[in-house]
């Protein structure tokens, strides 16, 4: 008979001949095909599956990954000015020291004992979020920013047993798409205008759209397009004045220079954390936060795990634990408990808590104001283009600003093209998005960028769109 | 020199315990952990005004009150709780059943930490990205193969999200057949995971519970009489956690599709199946697969995670955009497959957590079709070892399927020794810890009597089994002859045992350093 199956895999202890058989003379059984004998025939596999053969030495799997790793460019070999939701800051070492550590990498649903330090590791991340966004309560983190998002206005439509949530226009498409698929059937979403020149929520669509029915009001601080909505108490007192809760997206890299919403009415906050300390990974390195005060309306909502401090029968000693733990689907009520919790993306969390707590204060207020300045000046060079506009929206605006190329008689797409070509990821293309706007990009300036770096985009620019308008390289 | 006796069959262990502060308590004013790049002379010159680039209003006027902690002690800090934890790395990774933690190769790790994964922002140009595009394009590929469905997305981040994933495709489906309000109940047996059932029910879905049978198969019998016109969809996994896999799945499955509804294979459990049968064969619509779990990549104390999901071709066009496709040597982004008025839109921002996806491809490349089969064959093998050895010893049983193997985990009852001795399964929990070894008791609530789960998986070896074997043995024996020992464990884990009385009091309760300190005052 054929002997099936990889015999001595490196990976799989007992793919060894002669344990096998020992392991099979023990239960009673001569061969591995006697296992499985309660999958019936007709279902069983007939012969081998087609995939390609194995790579087996791992020399040769690491050369094949690597090829295909080589096929990318990254933002490391080229300048980004990509954001939109996913960002590219530096990443302290320490941060991929610790999130590299096997114990971490490697566990998974242990007890408060034998996973102390990871339960400990989270709270920590909780507490120092807290500090970040001046509130009691952070959950372990949830997928991304967008279910932060989703979970945030359920909690908010569950305190208030309403069904209405305003949004505003201006927010990425996507994230809202992962909230509308997530609310439905319970929340309607409702977009609010922008005010077409400064880019920020309209009061007074906000106020016409308010209403008993309304559950929360939910915005983004800075919003998708970079621009800082100056009015944020006058949108809480807004969703206050009806019953809505203030529900709050924010950067959370944002907060050591830039008031945290706790400071201006919000009774939710959310957000991604990938910013703290997370490389980008194509979009791998998101995780979401949800952050309340200590009462217990609001805490009893959070579907996910919340880690508390508790003491030991020994003095002095600290212990760690779940915080209500009935109220999530884990525990004895299933579906009866909020939403649902499971895997997410703990080691993001506990990567964001490595990072907050290197930085510290002094770290946190100066990349807000490396980010500030740096993206300040890039608008600054940027505006000196003749064909280009960079005051579309004339709000304040951290990290991130709209770009308007309409007059360039060039689309993004084309204009984005030719910076390629000079190793330059131009910014995001929002007429797809956001077709209103006309042939607009979002550029992203962190503290990772040099002034060179911004003067070569403005370099870049100009030779392409002064050069007779085909753009190519000189 | 004499021979050193090392016949003991039973670790003597401790686990690291530094009795650790809390960070905030490691603060020194003016220490730094790291210095930040300035803006530099150039752009404070060339930039018309600084002090007005945030407006007063929106200024943060006290510093958040994070510590002040210098490099080396936030690294030995976290270096500390890092061995504090008791991760797959080094124990004998058995103990928690469901969850499938096997060896994470560490050249995968190596691999996705590359700049050229990392450093790649999800919105660059489809040219820039064509490695990571190719990776997620053959994975999906792979995935086909080894399930049978016909289109794979890897936007959902965990397993539970991929089960919302589903329901979401469910609703949508019927929905434009005209049927989403009157099909609004979803089925699903006590022994699959939670999430089957809660992740439906964020989405609106009334949950039906079917119970086991006297053999541990779902009960076709009460089945039937749940089926029907209102039935949206059937979620189950198989083997359930019990590790009986449903013999008869294709009848439900069948009866599932005679009646309108769909059907979702929870592949939590796929460990022990790979390249022996397939959800396509056994009637599923859709599936999904724990790329942390059976593909090895690994679990990262709870996330980053992919639940892989896959869908049979009539509900491709409900999937979350995009897909990623082929033309000839290129890869792209495809966003024209989804359904515009249906279509379920996006589950997660951009398209997955690409890393994940990358270390699934490289573990799958590793073993090939024959390895996956290895794979399968050991985990099954190492479990019914175990299952043998455990139910020798006369306190420990397992409900249902008498003299019949299991597929890849096995749910045990220690209600036995519990009569016998007070013992509890939750006090083994607590004393194997003093072994160094994980032990898992069973989701809530506990529908068998002292529940305890174990899945072996293909990577430990026979030695390791045994160890954990004589662990648990030795363990029942202390619970016959001191069982002051275990009441009183652990010993020789990180902490002793918690008082966890305040933690469901919210007067009491502190989810943060801030709320500890204002509630200890």
């Amino acid at each position: 008979m054929e002997i099936r199956g990889f015999k001595n895999h490196p990976y799989i202890p007992n793919s060894v001949p002669a344990v096998q058989q020992e392991m099979l003379a023990e239960i009673g059984l001569s061969s591995l095909e006697d296992l499985h004998e309660e999958i019936p025939e007709e279902l069983k596999i007939k012969g081998k599956m087609d995939l390609p053969p194995a790579i087996e030495s791992e020399f040769e799997l690491r050369k094949h990954v690597e090829s295909l790793l080589r096929k990318n460019k990254s933002c490391k070999t080229n300048v980004s000015f990509l954001g939109a939701g996913c960002y590219q800051h530096y990443v302290p070492a320490i941060c991929d020291e610790i999130n590299s550590r096997g114990e971490f990498l490697t566990a998974y649903g242990g007890e408060p004992y034998n996973d102390h330090g990871r339960f400990q590791a989270l709270f920590e991340y909780q507490s120092l979020m807290a500090e970040l966004l001046d509130f009691d309560i952070v959950n372990v983190p949830t997928m991304d920013g967008s279910q932060a998002a989703a979970t945030a206005i359920r909690m908010a439509g569950r305190i208030t047993g309403r069904g209405e949530v305003l949004i505003p226009k201006s927010m990425d498409r996507d994230k809202m798409l992962v909230m509308k698929n997530y609310g439905k059937p319970a929340l309607k979403l409702i977009e609010v205008d922008y005010d077409e020149k400064s880019g920020r929520i309209d009061l007074a669509d906000l106020e016409d759209k308010l209403s008993e029915r309304t559950a929360a009001v939910y915005f983004e601080n800075p919003n998708f397009f970079g621009v800082i909505e100056e009015e944020g108490e006058k949108i809480s007192a807004l969703a206050h004045s009806v019953g809505a809760l203030c529900v709050v997206g924010v950067d959370p890299i944002s907060l050591g220079v830039m008031a945290p919403p706790s400071q201006y009415g919000a009774d939710i906050i959310c957000g991604d954390l990938q910013p703290l300390g997370i490389h980008m990974n194509y979009g791998g390195g998101q995780a979401g936060f949800i952050s309340t005060r200590d009462e217990e309306r609001f805490v009893m909502e959070f579907p996910s795990r919340i880690f508390g401090i508790a003491p030991t029968c020994v003095e002095g000693e600290y212990g760690f634990s779940d915080v209500a733990y009935d109220r999530t689907s884990f525990g004895h009520h299933r579906e009866h408990g909020k939403e649902y919790v499971g895997t997410q993306s703990a080691l993001w969390g506990i990567t964001a808590g490595v990072y907050l707590a290197t930085m510290g204060p002094a770290g946190m207020a100066e990349v807000g104001d490396t980010i500030l300045k740096k993206s300040h000046y890039a608008k600054q060079v940027l505006s000196s283009i003749d064909s280009i506009k960079t005051d579309r929206f004339t709000g304040g605006f951290f990290k991130e600003f709209v770009v308007d190329f309409s007059q360039t008689k060039k689309t993004v797409t084309e204009i984005n093209n030719a910076l390629l070509q000079r190793g330059i990821f131009g910014g995001y293309d929002l007429s797809k998005e956001h077709p209103e706007l006309g042939q607009c990009a979002l550029y992203c300036v962190t503290e990772i960028h040099s002034k060179e770096e911004l003067d070569r985009l403005a370099g870049a620019l100009r030779e392409i769109l002064e050069d007779g308008g085909n753009g190519r390289v000189k | 020199m004499k021979r050193i006796d090392r016949s003991n069959k039973v670790r003597s262990f401790h686990q690291a315990r530094w009795n650790e502060s809390v960070i905030f308590e490691l603060s020194q004013k003016g220490e730094r952990g790291i210095l930040i790049p300035k803006a530099g002379s150039g752009i404070e010159e060339a930039l018309r005004s600084t002090d007005q680039l945030l407006s007063d209003k929106m200024k943060r006027k006290t510093a958040p009150a994070l510590p002040e902690i210098s490099q080396p002690r936030v690294l030995r800090h976290y270096m500390r709780i890092s061995q504090e934890t008791l991760g797959a790395d080094v124990n004998i990774e058995i103990g928690q059943g469901t969850c499938t933690v096997k060896y994470s190769p560490k050249v995968n790790e190596q691999l996705a930490r590359l700049p050229e994964m990392t450093e790649l922002h999800p919105k660059q140009d489809p040219a820039t990205v064509q490695g990571i595009l190719q990776i997620m394009h053959e994975t999906d590929l792979y995935m086909r193969e080894i399930s049978g469905m016909d289109r794979f997305t890897f936007q959902p981040s965990g397993g539970s999200q991929a089960i919302m994933t589903m329901a979401a495709i469910a609703r949508a489906y019927h929905e434009k057949n005209g049927e989403g309000e009157q099909r609004d109940e979803l089925i699903t047996t006590i022994y699959s995971h939670p999430s089957d059932a809660a992740a439906p029910a964020v989405l609106g879905y009334k949950i039906i519970y079917i119970h086991p049978d006297e053999d541990g198969y779902p009960d076709f019998e009460a089945f039937r009489t749940v089926v029907g016109p209102k039935t949206a969809a059937f979620f189950v996994a198989n083997p359930e956690d019990t590790g009986v896999y449903n013999t008869k799945v294709k009848n439900f499955t069948d009866l599932v599709h005679q009646n309108g509804g769909l059907c979702g294979y929870d592949q939590a459990n796929a460990n022990g199946l790979l390249g022996v049968t397939r959800a396509k064969e056994a009637g599923f619509d859709m599936c999904f697969f724990n790329l942390h779990k059976t593909f090895s990549t690994p679990h990262g104390c709870g996330g980053p995670a992919v639940g892989a999901t896959g869908v049979s071709k009539e509900l491709v066009p409900f999937l979350p955009a995009p897909l990623i496709d082929r033309e000839g040597d290129t890869y792209f982004m495809n966003t024209d497959f989804a359904d515009k008025e249906f279509g379920i839109g996006k589950v997660r921002l951009f398209n997955g957590v690409a890393p994940v996806v990358l270390k699934a491809y490289a573990w799958m490349r590793s073993l090939g079709a024959e390895g996956l089969y290895e794979v399968a064959k050991i985990a099954v093998l190492n479990n019914n070892y175990m299952f043998k050895k455990l139910m020798e010893i006369p306190c420990v049983d397992a409900p249902y399927t008498k003299g019949k193997q299991r597929i890849e985990q096995v749910r045990y009852t220690l209600g036995k020794l519990t009569e016998d001795t007070g013992i509890t399964s939750g006090d083994i929990q607590r004393r194997m810890m003093d072994f160094g070894m994980h032990y898992w008791t069973s989701h809530h609530p506990y529908y068998v009597p002292e529940p305890a789960t174990l899945e072996p998986t293909e990577t430990p070896s026979k030695e390791d089994i045994d160890e954990y074997v004589a662990t648990l043995k030795q363990i029942f024996e202390e619970a016959y002859n001191d069982p002051e020992i275990i009441r009183t464990a652990p010993h020789n884990s990180v902490c002793h045992q918690l008082d966890e009385s305040e933690m469901d009091d919210p007067d009491k309760w502190a989810p943060s350093w801030r709320v500890y300190l204002r509630k200890t005052q």
